[in-house]
């Protein structure tokens, strides 16, 4: 059992990552990275989301037809993410108008609707719980670490602070900041993991 | 109507819904090998914002937003935005539902090539997002209309070109660890630059 649950809470980490491997949810991991603090805030957003809706799900499994199941899961997603939205709205109402739409858009992130599919249907609520909570942090990871490259890359800075390695003059590049860099820097980041742990698609 | 024009180019290529804000990228990753199969999935997705795009404003404005309900009387202060996200997703679920009835029943052939994008459209965030895009920049009926559509026709241009490409590629030397995933994103980002020089066009 514990050995079982270990295996949950870190497989996501790195063997089974839901952004890098499962390809789940990425239109939020790129859109959100253009600073630390609002990729910081939407790990947080995801990772409450997630856990709760796949322990509540995991509770209702006996009790959900399985024919209506998508429209159930998307009502327990959907109130969940109100809920978040509210709180975002009333702490941190700066960073809420930064996330723009993306908060909202947790509802059709496909991490939480395939985790819930492919694990809460099927296991105990306890499970479900860490299975939430390590591709939570598997996401996470990806998305500091892509934050941090455009951030220092972009802005010559890192959640905010200057740099000291960096030249005081350092102007910062532009493509960073902006979509396609984004795009080439998840992209790398791809590469450089499944180089190291040695999984390849055939193409 | 040179409103109406600016905001379809402007949906179309400044601010495609892929290659700028990243939305739908799940299914336009994943449905991007074969160009037929593209062209589907982008034509499903034309066809459903476009329904739900103008759908949810009418909900918003008449039902949602703060102040609609003032025509029951005492209810003239009441604010449900809240409810935006709920209302809107089942409008869209039930919205894919309901296309994929009619065209089963009237246009078989569409349906028959639609195939199984429909249903799957509904977890796609372009969906949900050109509504949420649409109540954030406070658009009319009509500029909603055109806002769904055009959006529909960049995720639509970007995917095919996409599929494209990743067609020429079938027989390069990739490096293993590239393969699949990785230098999708790569093309991708390139077709976002490509897709830059368009930023800062304006008809008006």
């Amino acid at each position: 059992m514990a050995g079982k649950a270990k295996e949950i809470i870190f497989d996501p980490l790195s063997d089974n990552n839901p952004i890098t491997i499962q390809v789940l949810g990425i239109c939020s991991a790129l859109a959100v990275t253009v600073k630390m603090e609002t990729a910081v805030v939407m790990c947080v957003a995801l990772t409450c989301v997630l856990t709760a809706s796949n322990t509540v799900i995991s509770l209702l499994r006996t009790v959900i037809p399985s024919k209506i199941r998508m429209i159930v899961e998307m009502a327990v997603i959907a109130s969940l993410v109100v809920f978040t939205d509210q709180v975002l709205k009333a702490y941190l109402f700066d960073i809420s108008r930064q996330l723009s739409v993306f908060v909202g858009l947790i509802i059709t992130n496909c991490i939480v609707m395939g985790r819930a599919e492919a694990f809460a249907l099927q296991n105990p609520p306890g499970l479900s719980f860490l299975d939430g909570l390590g591709n939570a942090l598997g996401y996470s990871i990806v998305l500091i670490i892509v934050a941090t490259v455009r951030e220092i890359l972009g802005a010559g800075e890192w959640y905010g602070f200057s740099l000291f390695f960096l030249p005081k003059d350092y102007l910062g590049n532009g493509l960073a900041l902006l979509a396609p860099g984004a795009f080439i820097i998840v992209g790398l980041i791809i590469w450089v993991q499944r180089t190291i742990i040695k999984k390849f698609e055939d193409s | 109507m040179e409103n109406l024009i600016n905001i379809a180019v402007k949906a179309i290529f400044v601010e495609n819904m892929v290659l700028a804000f990243f939305l739908g990228m799940c299914s336009f990753l994943a449905l991007s090998k074969k160009v037929e199969t593209a062209t589907g999935l982008g034509a499903a997705v034309v066809f459903v914002l476009g329904i739900t795009c103008p759908l949810n404003w009418v909900i918003h404005q008449f039902l949602l937003r703060e102040g609609a309900l003032g025509w029951i009387p005492g209810l003239a202060a009441m604010d449900l935005s809240f409810l935006n996200f709920i209302c809107f997703i089942a409008v869209i679920a039930s919205m894919v539902q309901l296309v994929e009835m009619v065209l089963d029943r009237h246009f078989p052939p569409l349906y028959n090539a639609l195939g199984i994008f429909l249903p799957l459209i509904t977890v796609n965030c372009s969906i949900l997002g050109g509504s949420l895009f649409m109540v954030e920049r406070e658009y009319g009926f009509l500029e909603s209309l055109v806002f769904g559509l055009s959006s529909g026709f960049g995720f639509l241009l970007a995917i095919v070109a996409l599929a494209a490409i990743r067609k020429k590629l079938r027989y390069s030397n990739i490096p293993p660890g590239l393969r699949g995933l990785g230098i999708t994103f790569i093309l991708t980002g390139l077709m976002s630059i490509g897709f830059l020089c368009f930023s800062g066009i304006k008809l008006d």
